[in-house]
C-alpha cells in the first residue's frame, strides 16, 4: 500500500477480504482477513468501528473527542489520523467512493 | 501488509481460535506430497454427517473459535459444503475453503459465495502441465488454470497455494507471472513440509540449496516489480532453516483439527502419533475435549519439553518446533524438532540435506493411494 495522508472530508469503509466485527470471547474487535486475526485495542476498535462507509474522517474525531472528553483535541486528532494512516497502509480500509 | 497463512496476532487465552475441519480424506489427486494420513481410505465409511459437523462448529465457537477452514482430502466432494458453509457464516466464523479446484464448477462456486464463503485457498502444482501431472498423478492442470481464473471472476479473495518441491522451482518466475496477470492477492510459494506422502518421496521432492536461493532471489526481484499488486510469501524449508517452525503455535494452544470420522487432533499431523487414542467428537463435547483431554494436555505449555529446549532462551517463539516432526523423525514426540540446530537429532534433518544436494535422476515418486497399513519407511534412528 501507498502512503497517503488521511483528508479529513474523506469517509472510509472496511476493505474486503477484511471483516471487522465485535468477538464476544475476546472482549474486543478483531479483524478477520484470510487465514488471519487481528485483535484491535479498545481505541482502533472504536476508530475502525466507525469507518463504516457513512462517518467522515472528521466526524469520526469529533465523536470520539466527545466520547472521550478529550482536552487536548489535537492529540486526538493526530492519534486517530496515524491510526487510519496505519490501517491504510495495512489494507484494513479504503476511502468509500 | 499482513501475512496470509501467518499465526494470529492473538493467542486464544486457552481456547481454540482455528477451526480446521477436514470433511473427507476423499481426493480425485493423487499428490506426491499430499499431508494426509497414508491410511486415508479407512476414514471414508466413518466421515461425520451434515448435523454432526453443525455440531462441531456451534462447539467450537461457543469456545471462542473465530477462522474455519474446510479442508480435505477434497472438501467439493462433499455435497453438504455449501450447507456447511452458511452455517458457519451465520456463526461468525471467517470462512476458508482450502481446495484442489477439482470438483468446483461455476454453480457451485455461485452457491458458495451465497452461502457467505469469504476466501479461496486454490492448490497449484506448476504452470507447467507435465510437471503439474508428475505431481499431481493426473492430469488436471488445465481445469486449475480455468478454475483460477473462474475463482478470480467471481471476485473471491484468493490465495494461489503452491508446494515447492525440487520438481517445480525452476518455475518459480512464471508461477508468479501467473498469479499476477490472474489478479489473484496471495501468492504462496510454500516449500512441501515433510510429513505422510511427502517425507516418503523427501529425497525426490527436496530441493537443493542452490536452487532454494535462486527462487528466493527471484521472488525478491519480483516483489520490488509488483509491488502491492500481488503478496507473495515464500516460506523456506525448516529443514534449510537450521530453527524449528512455531508450529501450531504450540500444542493444544490454539489450533483444533476434526479428521473426518471425529477424531480431535491438535493439528493435522497428530495422526502419526499411532500410539494415541485421539478424543471423539462423537463421545465427548469438545469442551471436554479441549480442556480435559489427556492428549491435548500431553505438549502443552513447556513442562513437557526436555533440553535443550528446557532452557533455550526461544522456547516461547518456537515452542519446541513441531511434536509430529520430531516423531517421525527421532522415534519420540517429546523430543526437540530435529530441524533445531540445538537438537541432538539434527544430525537427521544435516543427512537429508546434504543426501539432496546431490539428487538421482532416475528416482520413482511414490504417489498416494489408498492402503490400509499405509506405508512403513524407517525414519528414525
Amino acid at each position: 500500500m501507498k502512503d497517503i495522508s488521511i483528508r479529513t472530508q474523506d469517509i472510509y469503509e472496511i476493505r474486503p477480504p477484511f471483516m471487522f466485527r465485535w468477538e464476544e470471547s475476546q472482549q474486543a474487535h478483531v479483524l478477520l482477513y484470510p487465514e488471519g486475526i487481528v485483535k484491535l485495542n479498545e481505541t482502533g476498535g472504536q476508530i475502525l468501528d466507525l469507518c463504516d462507509g457513512q462517518t467522515s474522517v472528521e466526524t469520526l474525531i469529533e465523536k470520539l473527542a466527545v466520547k472521550y472528553c478529550a482536552s487536548d483535541r489535537t492529540a486526538v486528532r493526530n492519534g486517530i489520523l496515524n491510526f487510519l494512516e496505519v490501517s491504510h497502509g495495512k489494507g484494513w480500509i479504503r476511502t468509500k467512493a | 501488509m499482513a501475512k496470509a497463512g501467518s499465526e494470529p496476532r492473538l493467542d486464544g487465552s486457552g481456547n481454540p481460535v482455528w477451526l480446521l475441519l477436514e470433511l473427507t480424506y476423499q481426493c480425485p489427486l493423487q499428490c506426491v506430497f499430499c499431508s494426509n494420513p497414508r491410511n486415508f481410505a479407512d476414514y471414508r465409511k466413518d466421515e461425520l454427517s451434515t448435523a454432526e459437523w453443525i455440531d462441531v462448529m456451534s462447539q467450537a465457537r461457543a469456545l471462542g473459535a473465530l477462522q474455519i477452514g474446510f479442508s480435505g482430502g477434497e472438501p467439493t466432494l462433499r455435497k453438504d459444503l455449501e450447507t456447511l458453509v452458511a452455517e458457519a457464516d451465520r456463526m461468525g466464523y471467517y470462512t476458508n475453503l482450502i481446495t484442489s479446484g477439482i470438483g468446483l464448477t461455476e454453480a457451485r462456486l455461485r452457491a458458495l459465495k451465497e452461502a457467505g464463503l469469504r476466501h479461496i485457498q486454490l492448490g497449484f502444482q506448476s504452470t507447467d502441465p507435465g510437471v503439474a501431472k508428475q505431481l499431481a498423478g493426473v492430469d488436471v492442470w488445465q481445469r486449475k488454470r480455468d478454475m483460477a481464473r473462474l475463482i478470480k471472476a467471481m471476485d473471491f479473495p484468493m490465495v494461489l497455494n503452491v508446494p515447492i518441491t525440487r520438481q517445480n522451482i525452476a518455475q518459480v518466475p512464471e508461477i508468479i507471472t501467473f498469479a499476477a496477470e490472474l489478479g489473484i492477492e496471495y501468492l504462496e510459494l510454500a516449500n512441501v513440509q515433510y510429513y505422510n506422502w511427502a517425507l516418503l518421496n523427501r529425497e525426490q521432492l527436496m530441493p537443493t540449496r542452490a536452487e532454494l536461493q535462486r527462487a528466493e532471489a527471484q521472488v525478491r526481484e519480483a516483489r520490488q516489480r509488483l509491488g502491492d499488486q500481488l503478496t507473495i510469501f515464500f516460506v523456506i524449508p525448516d529443514y534449510y532453516e537450521g530453527r524449528p517452525k512455531a508450529c501450531m503455535n504450540g500444542w493444544g494452544a490454539i489450533h483444533l483439527t476434526i479428521a473426518p470420522n471425529g477424531d480431535a487432533l491438535p493439528c493435522s499431523q497428530a495422526a502419526n502419533f499411532s500410539h494415541l487414542t485421539f478424543p471423539n467428537v462423537r463421545q465427548q463435547p469438545l469442551e471436554k475435549i479441549w480442556h480435559g483431554s489427556s492428549v491435548f494436555d500431553l505438549y502443552r505449555g513447556d513442562a513437557w519439553m526436555p533440553e535443550p529446549c528446557r532452557s533455550c532462551d526461544e522456547k516461547e517463539k518456537d515452542f519446541g518446533g513441531c511434536r509430529c516432526q520430531a516423531l517421525l523423525l527421532t522415534g519420540s514426540g517429546g523430543n526437540t524438532d530435529p530441524a533445531c540446530s540445538k537438537s541432538p537429532h539434527h544430525h537427521l534433518i544435516r543427512q537429508a540435506v546434504e543426501l539432496a544436494q546431490h539428487p538421482t535422476a532416475d528416482g520413482q515418486l511414490i504417489p498416494r493411494h489408498a492402503t490400509s497399513q499405509g506405508v512403513n519407511i524407517e525414519t528414525a534412528s
